[in-house]
């Protein structure tokens, strides 16, 4: 008999023991054999449990899964309990969620192989008080994203900490009713992503050393389309300055490093009440989806777009990468706090363009902008000139009404 | 003299009632609210370590099969006396309550005679139960005497000699119970893969000798109805068949190796890159199509399948890795199959 065998890590675990049936807590503590306690825990939890991980660290080997409905798993401080994945030999991330009404709150997700914590298909799904890191600084080989719930519902991201993911710290991608709030995001190359999505409030987050800070997307070839309805305001884009990290390929791989916010594509984006400072490309950038794609349903420019009452400091002094060459070649620098890259539509080029999908900007005196009318380079290549009349622009969309969870009532 | 015989006449009933019970199938089991802790207790096989069905469980295949690590498969369906599956057009068969599909996992000591000293590592098995499928897999033991229920996973050492005569030394993965619907989810539900009927659409050779395509066999034994005339119905070619089309067998390795998760409702659809057979050649298949969560899975390449290049393509990039976070798929497997790679790169260097 050449085949060795041995069943290294888990045990058979027998079904009808009694401590899964009433109990409505089962708390997980480090030591021999965490792996599969956890996993186990995770596994046969009831609706309505509580899986308590104590505080220590827990060298994983197998990504974790949890697919029960109302289920809370509850570290006792994001520094406090740490689930390593550097020995990770399985499975795309380190926790994964697919079912509803899932709290996840107060531990540490560490050195994941591909994604951090993930959410697929969730209702009701909250992060709180996490901590995703890749402890290595930011890599190229880190993952992806760090936060990441995905085609899910009633999204609530609250006092979370991501650094070092190499493409967004906290991602949200093809959701809907999202609140990220309280939030920390650095060194990452993009701090938060909302993707196509609708209805989502950003609010009081700092995004700070990442590639870019806040991005704001809607991209095409993907099942859910047509990302709207968003707020992002009282945040700090400050410092980002982290150089892109991000494996090509990936989107975000364009992203100038010193970007503050970057709205691209999307419809009805709110930005006010910001912070941005320190961000070498620009503050903030609206612009088009600037690859080719075949896909009918895409609109590749954003609509809609109203920024107001932000400050704005220094910036914009060390344009970077093929983006910042090509704002800086037209608008010098330091580029402007704002730059829209005036792509529209060809036939709205020559006609209008509907008050409800134009770009507004009410900013305080001072604030610099530039629409770099990327059409009239295209169309007119001997006569053009890009525009800085920032009160040009001066105007208003009616702001979409606060997002509300069911689960975050009386917040 | 006569209470002697009909006394020894009773032990003999005994006996065979009892030896028939053993190995009858035991539809309590299939139908407990929490499974057997033994294989045994189903009922399935005649001979358990030698795979020998029980009558009513009838062995089947795929023409095209997940890749499992090389592991050999045998695969089992059983339908309750007098019921039947009912066909459905491009997905699984619909099992009636009370049905199982069992599917065991070996690695021989040799794959060069891979016949002889066959190891079971692992037997899943689904039953369907009133509220839907129940998925399960036992670990076999070293004896092979018998199989345990296990829910949390296993890693099992496998020390074995490849076809091409090199040692082969892996630890072989068997999923814990959140893995099994991490692949068998449709739309939050869970589902048979294999038994779809242009997967079963072809003849296959069964233990006795006979020769037929397994759909006309699955009607012909009363448990599946519904079938249209079976000449109408897609067939999956074998992607080991070197006289199918190019394009047949690519899509075939894909359309059982990926599109379980890679299909419109599947747990992969937020990637939008949909692999099943019948997808049209377009973006969602992959063609020119950017990633968009693929991180460092992309490889530094821009499209999932660039035409004509496959070292352009990050499709090819993540099935021939074997790294977590970057291989595909994610689970299931921890070794590259590398005669679909090559077949893989041939399909994308034909395509223009």
């Amino acid at each position: 008999m050449k085949i060795g065998r041995s069943i290294a890590i888990f045990t058979a675990l027998l079904l009808g023991s009694t401590a899964y049936v009433a109990a409505a807590e089962h708390r997980v503590e480090p030591g021999d054999g965490a792996n599969e306690r956890l996993l186990e825990a995770l596994i046969l939890a009831e609706p309505g449990d509580t899986v308590v991980i104590a505080a220590g660290r827990y060298d994983l080997t197998e990504g974790l899964s949890l697919a029960v409905n109302e289920v809370t798993v509850r570290g006792e401080g994001a520094d406090r309990t740490i689930l390593s994945f550097k020995g990770q030999t399985g499975s795309g991330e380190g926790l994964l969620v697919t079912s509803n009404k899932v709290v996840l709150e107060d531990f540490a997700v560490e050195d994941s192989k591909g994604d951090g914590v993930k959410s697929k298909g969730s209702d009701e799904i909250t992060f709180r008080n996490l901590r995703v890191e890749w402890t290595g600084g930011p890599k190229a080989e880190n993952g992806a994203y760090g936060v990441y719930p995905v085609s899910s519902s009633n999204v609530l991201i609250d006092g979370v900490t991501v650094r070092g993911a190499s493409d967004a710290g906290i991602y949200v991608g093809q959701s809907k009713n999202i609140i990220v709030r309280n939030s920390l995001a650095e060194y990452n190359v993009a701090g938060i992503e909302i993707e196509n999505s609708f209805n989502a409030d950003v609010y009081g987050n700092t995004a700070r050393h990442n590639t870019g800070g806040i991005l704001i997307f809607d991209l095409p070839n993907l099942p859910v389309q047509g990302g709207r309805d968003i707020r992002v305001y009282d945040n700090n884009m400050v410092d980002n300055d982290t150089p892109n990290f991000a494996p090509a390929g990936n989107i975000v791989g364009m992203v100038p490093t010193g970007m503050g916010l970057m709205v691209m594509a999307n419809r009805n984006v709110h930005v006010f009440n910001n912070q941005f400072d320190r961000n070498g490309t620009t503050h903030v950038l609206i612009a088009a989806y600037p690859n080719d794609y075949t896909d009918d349903k895409y609109m590749f420019v954003p609509r809609g777009v109203f920024l107001h009452g932000n400050s704005y400091g220094e910036g914009g002094g060390q344009p970077a990468g093929e983006v910042g060459k090509l704002i800086s070649d037209l608008s010098g620098t330091p580029v402007p706090d704002i730059v829209w890259d005036g792509v529209t539509r060809i036939p709205e080029y020559f006609s209008w363009v509907s008050a409800g999908d134009r770009i507004y900007v009410d900013e305080a005196d001072g604030t610099t902008f530039i629409n770099l009318k990327m059409i009239s380079q295209m169309l007119l290549p001997w006569g053009w000139w890009p525009d800085t009349d920032i009160k040009a622009y001066k105007g208003a969309l009616p702001e979409p009404d606060p997002v509300k969870l069911p689960q975050d009532q009386g917040a | 003299m006569t209470r002697l015989l009909s006394a020894l006449a009773c032990a003999l009933w005994l006996v065979m009632s009892w030896a028939a019970s053993a190995h009858a199938i035991s539809d309590e089991a299939i139908l407990a609210p929490r499974p057997p802790k033994l294989l045994s207790a189903f009922g399935f096989f005649d001979d358990l370590k030698g795979q020998k069905p029980t009558a009513g469980v009838l062995p089947f295949a795929p023409n095209s099969a997940l890749y499992s690590d090389g592991a050999l498969k045998d695969r089992f369906v059983y339908v309750p006396a007098g019921q039947a599956a009912a066909y459905v057009e491009g997905e699984a068969l619909d099992f009636p309550t009370g049905s199982a599909l069992i599917k065991s996992f070996s690695f021989p000591a040799d794959f060069r005679d891979p016949s002889q000293a066959i190891f079971i590592v692992e037997t899943r098995v689904l039953l369907k139960h009133d509220d839907g499928w129940q998925a399960w897999a036992y670990v076999w033991n070293d004896d092979q005497t018998e199989a345990t229920l296990n829910i949390a996973g296993a890693r099992v050492a496998i020390s074995t000699v490849s076809a091409d005569g090199e040692a082969l030394d892996f630890t072989y993965s068997v999923p814990n119970k959140n893995q099994c619907k991490g692949c068998h989810d449709v739309a939050g539900t869970l589902v048979p893969l294999g038994p779809k009927a242009r997967n079963l659409n072809f003849a296959l050779t069964y233990p006795d000798g006979t020769v037929e395509n397994q759909l006309d066999r699955w009607q012909a034994a009363g448990i599946l109805a519904g079938l249209p005339a079976v000449a109408s119905i897609p067939s999956v070619p074998d992607w080991r068949d070197e006289t199918a089309t190019l394009d047949g067998r690519a899509r075939a390795w894909l359309d059982v190796n990926c599109a379980h998760c890679h299909r419109r409702a599947g747990p992969a659809s937020n990637s939008g890159l949909y692999l099943t057979w019948d997808e049209p050649p377009g973006p969602s298949l992959g063609i020119n199509k950017r990633p968009v969560a693929a991180g460092r899975g992309s490889g530094g390449r821009l499209f999932d399948i660039k035409p004509g290049d496959p070292d352009g393509s990050i499709l090819t990039y993540r099935v021939e890795s074997t790294e977590p976070g970057v291989m595909m798929p994610e689970l299931g497997r921890v070794l590259e199959d590398r005669k679909a790679s090559a077949l893989l790169r041939e399909w994308i260097a034909s395509l223009k």
